[in-house]
């Protein structure tokens, strides 16, 4: 085999390096996130908190703040960036190679869209339905809401998008454009009707925030999130054999209609499932596959569990940026990835513009 | 290995083709010929399993195509297209190694490296590894496709089907030779190869048979000194045609219209 064939086949190196770098990153901005913070906690406060969750060790006296911030704030918080992050990095990388169009990120198949008129919907009825059950409200039922409403808006653009049994790339990526338009003018006519509080309300809610995470929501997202976040991981293959073109991948074997309409799934349910908890999230699922790209190139055996990791990586830091920057105020955490990733999609835009 | 049988293409209420009929036989190189709309390149996507048909059946080894699954299918058939745009950016040899996604459940998937390196050498693209797709030319872009198609019937059960669409519209002389001779060396090792062309004389040169298309209809299938006669190709091109010392075709240009 010629040495150039060599250099650049198997990229076994990357390979081995991609995955162990992306834990190791997620793993120390996990440990920022838990440690920093308008409260300071000391690495041996987290150190006697672990030992006393896992009942090891009593807890000492100096510590039990530590713990209780840990405990009842950071940890669950940090945790559920993570796996948000992981979910939008992955479900982007996913439609990206699906949709084969480096601006494609989740919200083009709808759910974002859907999943903000049904959040909405809920927050404004709720005011005069479920006055009393405001609690369970923010815990489940407008997680709930939004969850149905983003499944329900990428279903119906991939119906509008199939046409004689084939889910074509272009009608998939308008009837996504026309869902979210439909989508938007709906939560438009929401808030039209809305009074301030639930204005304000609705104002966060699409801006994001990782501040209501809660322990009893975690095993739900580590179900919904997590598992499609593997499954995506699991389509790289026939995502590679999609660089090359529809045809082309059904040359090489690939049931495509299957794999685009699996994906679709998959994507929708991981960011539904995500935002459905922290309100929406933009720019990780758009910036996040393109860092990756930009390491380790476009084979998706790479793309994918590097996406994954490096949305939890980037989630985590922007919601600590979130709470630190303007404490005790809390900036929303949308704003915080918009801020960061907007200045990186343009110089993408612009170096391709340069490139082509 | 590869058979239509009366197959007709439907597209806006218009027939693309109509009732062709064809096979494409273990160890030849059957050529493709025909004016531009005549149906070739459908005719190559029905065969492929891309374009359905509205009337008549495609067989693989006797077997209807809708009936393979389509790994199995991809693990004895490989498809040059005319033009392949990556949806990222990728080197030349990772496109190449794409080629082995059939086999990477198989006991072939071993020989991937080798097959790999021994299909840009036949290609004659073995230099361009380490290049990024997107810099190559229109020309290296082809020969790479021919490369991964090379790689991807690598390790197949003959026989084995090569089907190429224009794959020399590119290429400069030389490297029209080369690819013309790789494509007979592959029917001389059992391969069935069907290739699209525009230019009679490469047709001449490297088919076996040749099949006229004119209006979606097979108007002549046979040897070469039948299918590529200049009477014909006057009714097929409007140009009055003339052979040349060696077997050659030259179209008379400056000659008027239809």
């Amino acid at each position: 085999m010629s040495v150039a064939l060599t250099a650049v086949l198997p990229r076994a190196r990357a390979r081995v390096a991609v995955l162990p770098l992306g834990v190791a990153l997620l793993a120390a901005a996990m440990l920022a996130g838990v440690l920093l913070g308008p409260a300071h906690v000391s690495a041996a406060g987290l150190w006697a908190s672990i030992l006393d969750a896992l009942g090891i060790a009593p807890l000492p006296a100096e510590h039990v703040r530590d713990a209780a911030v840990l405990g009842v704030v950071r940890a669950p918080r940090v945790l559920m960036a993570a796996l948000v992050g992981a979910g939008l990095g992955a479900a982007g990388a996913a439609m990206q190679g699906l949709f084969r169009n480096p601006l494609a990120d989740p919200g083009l198949i709808g759910v974002s869209g859907g999943a903000a008129l049904a959040a909405v919907g809920a927050i404004v009825l709720s005011g005069s339905l479920f006055g009393a059950a405001a609690g369970v409200m923010g815990l489940w039922l407008l997680p709930a809401a939004a969850f149905v409403g983003g499944l329900g808006a990428t279903a119906l653009m991939a119906r509008l998008g199939t046409v004689q049994g084939v889910a074509g790339v272009a009608t998939l990526l308008l009837a996504g454009v026309a869902v979210n338009a439909l989508a938007g003018a709906l939560t438009g006519l929401l808030v039209f009707m809305a009074d301030d509080r639930q204005v304000r309300d609705i104002t966060f809610w699409t801006l994001g925030s990782l501040a209501g995470s809660r322990w009893a929501q975690l095993p739900v997202v580590a179900v919904l999130v997590g598992l499609p976040t593997l499954a995506l991981c699991a389509l790289a293959r026939p995502l590679n054999a999609l660089l090359l073109g529809e045809a082309e991948a059904f040359h090489l074997g690939i049931r495509v209609e299957v794999v685009k309409r699996v994906a679709l799934v998959l994507a929708a349910v991981a960011v539904a499932s995500g935002v459905a908890f922290t309100g929406l999230i933009g720019f990780v699922g758009l910036v996040v596959p393109h860092l990756v790209r930009l390491g380790f190139g476009a084979d998706h055996r790479l793309v994918m569990p590097g996406a994954a990791l490096l949305g939890g990586t980037l989630l985590v830091l922007a919601d600590l940026l979130a709470r630190s920057l303007a404490a005790p105020a809390e900036l929303p955490v949308g704003v915080v990835t918009a801020l960061l990733g907007a200045p990186f999609f343009l110089w993408l835009l612009r170096s391709r513009a340069g490139a082509a | 290995m590869i058979e239509a049988d009366g197959i007709t293409v439907r597209a806006g209420g218009r027939a693309l083709l109509e009732g062709v009929s064809l096979a494409l036989r273990p160890g030849e190189v059957l050529a493709v010929v025909g004016p531009n709309g005549a149906g070739k390149s459908t005719l190559l996507r029905a065969l492929a399993g891309d374009q359905a048909v509205a009337a008549g059946q495609v067989r693989v080894e006797g077997r209807a195509l809708r009936a393979w699954r389509p790994g199995e299918l991809a693990r004895r058939r490989a498809v040059v297209s005319q033009q392949v745009a990556l949806g990222f950016p990728m080197r030349a040899a990772e496109v190449v190694a794409l080629a082995r996604l059939p086999w990477h459940t198989t006991a072939q998937a071993g020989r991937d490296a080798a097959a790999i390196a021994l299909a840009m050498e036949q290609a004659g693209v073995a230099h361009l590894a380490g290049r990024a797709y997107r810099t190559l030319s229109g020309g290296e872009r082809q020969r790479v496709q021919v490369a991964r198609a090379l790689a991807q019937l690598d390790g197949a059960a003959a026989p084995a089907a090569l089907l190429l669409d224009e794959p020399t519209a590119s290429l400069d002389a030389g490297h029209r030779g080369q690819l013309l001779r790789l494509l007979r060396r592959l029917a001389a090792q059992g391969v069935a190869v069907l290739v699209v062309l525009h230019d009679l004389n490469e047709a001449a040169f490297v088919a076996d048979r040749v099949a006229m298309l004119i209006d979606g209809r097979l108007a002549v299938l046979g040897g070469v000194a039948e299918a590529l006669e200049p009477g014909l190709l006057q009714d097929a091109y409007g140009l009055p045609f003339r052979s040349v010392a060696g077997g050659g075709l030259l179209p008379d240009f400056g000659a008027a219209g239809r």
